[in-house]
């Protein structure tokens, strides 16, 4: 670990907190409707698909609108992978995307996870990027947003029947929100050098005087919204390594901030409709904590190296020429700790994207994105997903230690009983129950072992990953693991759904029945939810639920890859 | 009911309770209410089973699935013996209550008018609106209204207080409880609740817990704790394919005692002797809770309602200050208004008395017999204790408003300022100028003016006032703050105008009042309170309580009141002490801290348990997993002993705190948060390290493993 490294991270950290409070606050102003320099388009949107913007949704009427329009938009999907080779903007003649392919992409865009068992180059053409992959990367990040102002409002409104309007949220969401920072983001992208057109692919000599292959596309457009919207499906096989999707050490930086923006900003968000924005901040902290935690660890772990490589006499000792560490899997341009760094950012919240081979980490440098996803994504998390999975938890802190104070727990006025433990309960179960099972299950099947690139406790650790990838819709692969088997399309596919829509009905439950409650008022007597005491506690339970449901798993997977790989042994 | 302190562990109630916790575990009904322990039940079970194929095989480790299986159907029992220790304090009550339920023979009248019509009737026979004639000696058969009489009634059956109390037909002392007696006079009973539904078969109910649903907070703890079970099942199922991948395989006891040592077993077996002791805490207290519901309600309180009289002041006004007019002197004053005050049986007649005997050294001139005279019996005064046995009593009327003594030619007089100036003016004496202001002024500070006025021997003339002040109870001051500091708002409901109502609220310490309160009024304040999301507790007794009492979300109805205020309300004070709603509050937070302290304490002991069972099941897979056995534990099988007979053994060692409840001191959330987070949380999370290594020390010292 170096100095250096430790100013990135400083520097990243204290950009993170400056764009919390301005984004933060406009994305009020987005959902509350105040904003309207985009009123006359957002108009004719509404007029064009019969959207009356005044309607109010019961959490059944939001839950079903928002199920309608993500398997409309995935069936699209579908029909268009399967079609392309017959639909223009196809110059390298891609053929239709396999049945499996198709069905798991589909699934894995519309939920936000943008798992690719696929090479973006040698697989989709233009169109298919552009009008199906970009546009799930806007509205599945749209739907989280409008879901976790849902939640939100549940909290807030007192004695309320209503949710607000999907359509409506979902429209401002994409205009006022993802849309216009995209379209800057984009334009400052192709400035450092990431491609946009819609070229064939050229060939070109390298100076050793090998004939190579460059793929090209509408990069730079599809590459700002995988950031923004947490969405991560890479244009290009190698993602963020690709130069053509990540250049320059600034695009690296951006990116970093750009998946970290609307999570973080959203938590200031929150304290602001909330009234309550010592809580936002305090949420913010819990999330910043455990981020860093993470990152330390990862960074620790891939600085110190391998010490079987220390023993053979590779030089893993940082000085001004090395980078020192663990090299394996990453690249050059980036080192370690932007490595280490990007894959906790890309990890903590549920984007996905990657810059170096997760697979390819020290056991334990491995083990922290996979934690960070495997703690619910939570920390920061998704855009929206992230701060409604996090409610969820405060919800439970809440109740668990609520009860201490000596009152019915009480969450911003909100009195948590019977049903709302259920919905939350249900939430954290579902996502334990899909990770687990399903690695289970591809852990003692022919099938699932076949995919496997190692042996022993780093295969299991790649089954884990996957599954757990999926269920927290990250998208993130270990690599390692070949996903493009009939198994692992049909359940990862399957995951993902499961990770996205089976946590969603409970969530909106929880926050219709929350709406209906009334506030109590605060007093001495109130749990409070904005002290340091309240970060602690809420980190504690964050670690105890997810520690206690993985940590059996985890323990025949990286932790004991790390005990063997200090024994001298490495799969 | 008579209270007697238990102790926590008294012989009888163990040895019942050890005989109920078996019959309880063999219950699968009985068991299928606690998903938790069920989940324990059914390893147990399994464990057994596999335990009888081992043995018939000659396969496995015998010894260590033995003691396994033990130690798992141990912790079952252990945590029914929890419930029936918690039931076994109630039981013993409900036992004596039901030997008062004594087959008595009622005097039935055919014509409630006419009491010779009398016909015996067991009173098992007697139905709703069946009139009885109840005399002296007779005990009461039934719940019912005084239609017509009046008597004394020895309640202490129910109460517990020997004082007989008076029972009327009309007002606010009406209602009779069946099994109580009369001691004089007759009474004319309609009979209003049908035998097995009187007051002393719900209470026999109440305490015996027979009736007993899960709370709602309750419910909602037992969602959280099925689903950690849920979880904690997908952990230990999956982990045997992982098992199997890794190239092992975990035998079936041990995969049960990871899971029945990571599910919430502690919480999960004290749950509901918690609240079941929660509801004996308040019967210890003289309130019976009508369901548990309310017990819960009471912890969430946010809003007090105080009656002023009796909560907050002592019941009756007392004399503070003796204030001369007209140039009399302080020592005339006084003496007069001791004189007048001496036969004068009510509080604030001899508050005067005493008064005058503190501050002037004048002693009390004993009241000599019931034929009213008075014997003055200070030596210096010999001419007035010479008239004094001539002396005789004005009583108070309320046509003349005022009370006093003749004495010879010595009249003195004392009662309301009017009355008192009438009097004074009828006999041809004049009013001084300063009577007036200083009567104002007392009105203003909340007090009440008694003037006091004398006639001897031709004119009349005033003499001076008596300050009489509502006296606040010693000490409320600082229970309000306590009150305050919970979060809890009081507020004082008073008769009196504002202004009076004000002088006592500040002095009290209240939060707010509401002054010259009509039961309307009364019943608008609470609707407010609970449309601004408040809960809102209150006390009453009054029929014309009884519809606040039932709005209120924690009415506690005084067991002297009337039949309809303890039907409206959901607890009775058998005492009838209004003070003691403060108690309910603080019983209703400490059965919710004592859950939530349990709960936290249950979930964070999981973290030693996997560091002692993890590496315990997989030594021969990958031995490397040593480096997760940081307690150093000997063996894996002493190892899984250890986590599962220190996971059996925490229920029985929490059984007293279960009971008894967490210390609960009033504080605000914030340091009581603190405070249960450092011993449940952090405590939760170091005592079973200290446990399990010590419980493995042992077992290797026993050679058990």
């Amino acid at each position: 670990m170096t100095a250096n490294g430790w100013l990135q991270i400083g520097i990243f950290s204290i950009l993170v907190l400056l764009l919390t409070k301005p984004l933060g606050v406009y994305i009020v102003r987005v959902f509350d409707g105040s904003l309207t320099w985009l009123a006359t388009v957002e108009r004719i949107i509404y007029r064009m698909s019969g959207i009356d913007p005044r309607e109010e949704q019961h959490w059944t009427r939001y839950a079903v609108s928002m199920l309608v329009f993500s398997a409309a938009s995935m069936l699209l999907t579908y029909a268009v992978l399967r079609l392309q080779h017959l639909l223009p903007l196809n110059p390298q003649g891609m053929p239709a995307v396999s049945d499996r392919q198709a069905f798991e992409t589909a699934a894995s865009f519309t939920t936000n996870t943008n798992w690719q068992s696929y090479g973006g180059e040698t697989t989709m053409s233009y169109l298919s990027q552009m009008t199906q992959l970009t546009f799930h990367n806007f509205i599945s990040a749209a739907t989280g947003i409008a879901l976790a102002m849902a939640l939100v409002r549940g909290i807030v409104r007192r004695s309320a029947g209503t949710l607000g309007n999907f359509w409506v949220d979902l429209v401002r969401g994409t205009l006022y929100l993802l849309l216009p920072i995209s379209l800057v983001f984009a334009l400052v992208l192709t400035q450092q050098g990431v491609i946009q057109n819609v070229s064939h692919y050229v060939t070109a000599t390298t100076v050793e005087g090998v004939k190579q292959v460059l793929a090209m596309g509408p990069v730079a457009s599809q590459e700002a919204i995988k950031e923004l919207g947490t969405n991560g499906g890479g244009f290009f096989n190698a993602n963020s390594a690709h130069p053509f999707e990540n250049p320059t050490p600034l695009t690296n930086l951006l990116e970093m901030l750009a998946i970290f923006a609307i999570p973080s900003a959203l938590t200031y968000t929150y304290g602001r409709m909330a009234r309550n924005q010592r809580h936002g901040w305090a949420i913010w902290a819990a999330m910043y904590i455990l981020f860093f935690a993470g990152l330390t660890t990862a960074y620790r772990a891939e600085a110190r190296g391998n010490p079987i490589h220390a023993a053979e006499g590779v030089d893993v000792v940082a000085s001004s020429n090395n980078p020192g560490g663990n090299m394996e899997g990453k690249e050059v341009r980036f080192g370690i700790v932007n490595s280490a760094l990007f894959a906790t950012v890309t990890s903590a919240t549920s984007c996905g994207a990657v810059n170096s081979m997760h697979d390819s980490f020290t056991p334990v440098g491995g083990m922290v994105p996979l934690v960070n996803i495997q703690l619910g994504e939570v920390v920061f998390g998704g855009t929206g997903a992230g701060l409604y999975g996090m409610i969820v938890m405060v919800i439970l802190t809440v109740f668990i230690a609520g009860l201490m104070v000596g009152r019915t727990p009480e969450y911003l006025g909100k009195k948590i009983e019977a049903r709302e433990v259920q919905m939350a309960m249900l939430f954290v179960l579902v996502f334990a129950g899909a990770i687990l099972v399903l690695s289970a299950l591809a852990a003692v099947t022919p099938a699932g072992l076949q995919g496997r690139n190692n042996a022993g406790p780093h295969g299991l650790s790649e089954i884990l990953y996957a599954f757990s990838s999926t269920a927290g819709n990250n998208g993130s692969a270990f690599a390692g693991l070949t996903g493009s088997t009939y198994f692992y399309n049909t359940l990862l596919g399957f995951n993902t759904l499961i990770g996205r829509f089976a946590m969603h009905v409970p969530m909106l439950a929880l926050a219709g029945f929350l709406a209906e409650k009334r506030i109590v008022p605060e007093s001495a007597g109130t749990f409070p939810v904005t002290t340091p005491l309240f970060v602690a506690l809420l980190i504690s339970v964050i670690l105890i639920v997810g520690a206690l449901t993985f940590f059996p798993a985890l323990s025949l997977g990286p932790v004991v890859e790390h005990f063997l790989m200090h024994a001298g042994r490495v799969f | 009911m008579t209270v007697t302190t238990r102790p926590l562990f008294d012989p009888p109630i163990v040895a019942r309770a050890i005989r109920e916790a078996f019959a309880k575990t063999v219950s699968l009904r009985h068991m299928a209410r606690n998903p938790v322990m069920f989940v324990v039940l059914l390893g147990s079970a399994i464990t057994t089973v596999v335990l009888v194929r081992d043995i018939v095989a000659h396969a496995g480790h015998i010894g260590f699935t033995l003691q396994l299986a033990l130690w798992l159907w141990f912790t079952v029992v252990f945590a029914n013996f929890a419930e029936a220790m918690a039931e076994g304090r109630g039981k013993a009550q409900a036992d004596s209550l039901r030997a008062m339920r004594t087959t008595t023979t009622a005097k039935r009248l055919e014509d409630p008018a006419n009491r010779l019509s009398a016909e015996p009737v067991p009173a098992t026979r007697l139905r709703r609106g069946d009139c009885v004639l109840c005399t002296p000696g007779d005990i009461i058969p039934g719940d019912g209204e005084v239609i017509e009489g009046v008597a004394s009634v020895d309640e202490s059956a129910i109460t517990g207080e020997s004082a007989p109390v008076i029972r009327e037909s009309g007002g606010d002392r009406s209602a009779v409880t069946g099994g109580t007696r009369v001691l004089s006079d007759f009474l004319v009973i309609r009979i209003t609740a049908n035998p097995g539904e009187t007051f002393l078969d719900r209470m026999i109910a109440l305490v015996e817990g027979a009736q007993r649903q899960k709370t709602p907070n309750e419910i909602a703890l037992t969602i959280l704790l099925s689903g950690l079970t849920i979880i904690f099942l997908f952990a230990v199922a999956t982990l045997e394919p992982f098992a199997i991948y890794s190239g092992g395989s975990v035998p079936v006891p041990v995969l049960i005692a990871l899971l029945v040592c990571l599910i919430p077993t502690t919480i999960g077996g004290l749950l509901s002797a918690i609240g079941i002791a929660g509801m004996d805490r308040l019967i210890q207290q003289n309130v019976i809770a009508m369901s548990g519901r309310s017990v819960e309600a009471a912890g969430d309180v946010n809003t007090l309602l105080l009656d002023k009289t009796g909560t907050i002041t002592l019941g009756n006004r007392q004399a503070v200050q003796f204030i001369p007019v007209g140039g009399v002197t302080l020592e005339h004053l006084a003496d007069r208004a001791q004189l007048a005050s001496l036969p004068d049986e009510t509080p604030e007649g001899r508050s005067i008395v005493v008064l005058a005997k503190e501050k002037f050294g004048l002693r009390g001139r004993a009241l000599a017999d019931g034929r009213r005279v008075l014997v003055a019996a200070t030596g210096a005064r010999a001419s007035d204790a010479d008239a004094a046995t001539e002396a005789e009593f004005v009583p108070f009327s309320a046509s003349t408003r005022m009370s006093g003594v003749n004495m010879g030619a010595l009249h003195v007089r004392k009662g309301a300022g009017d009355a008192v100036a009438r009097w004074v003016q009828e006999n041809h004496g004049a009013i001084p100028v300063d009577l007036k202001p200083i009567v104002e002024r007392i009105a203003r500070e909340g007090g009440t003016p008694l003037v006091v006025a004398e006639r001897a021997n031709g004119a009349a003339h005033m003499l001076g006032v008596i300050y009489l002040k509502d006296v606040v109870k010693g000490g409320i001051k600082e229970r309000f703050d306590r009150i305050r500091a919970m979060g809890i708002r009081t507020i004082m409901i008073t008769g009196d105008n504002p202004l009076t109502a004000a002088a006592i609220a500040s002095e009290a310490g209240v939060d707010d009042f509401l002054a010259e309160a009509t039961p309307e009024d009364k019943m608008a304040l609470i609707k407010r309170e609970q449309a601004g999301g408040r809960l809102v507790a209150m006390t009453g007794d009054g029929t014309n309580d009884a519809p606040a009492l039932a709005q209120a979300d924690v009415g506690v109805a005084m067991n002297s009141g009337t039949q309809a205020a303890k039907e409206a309300g959901n607890m009775i004070d058998l005492d009838s002490n209004p003070t003691k709603l403060i108690e309910v509050v603080e019983i209703g937070k400490q059965l919710l801290m004592t859950r939530g302290s349990l709960t936290t304490f249950s979930i964070a002991n999981d973290v030693a348990k996997y560091f002692a069972i993890i590496p315990a099941m997989f030594v021969v897979t990958y031995p490397a997993l040593r480096g997760l056995n940081i307690m150093g534990l000997h063996s894996p099988q002493s190892a899984i002993l250890a986590s599962v007979i220190f996971n059996a053994l925490i229920i029985i060692a929490l059984i007293p705190l279960a009971l008894k409840g967490v210390r609960y001191r009033p504080a605000p959330a914030a340091m009581i948060l603190r405070r249960n987070l450092w011993v449940y949380g952090v405590g939760g999370l170091v005592v079973p390290f200290v446990g399990i290594k010590l419980i493995d020390m042992l077992i290797v010292l026993l050679h058990l493993a």
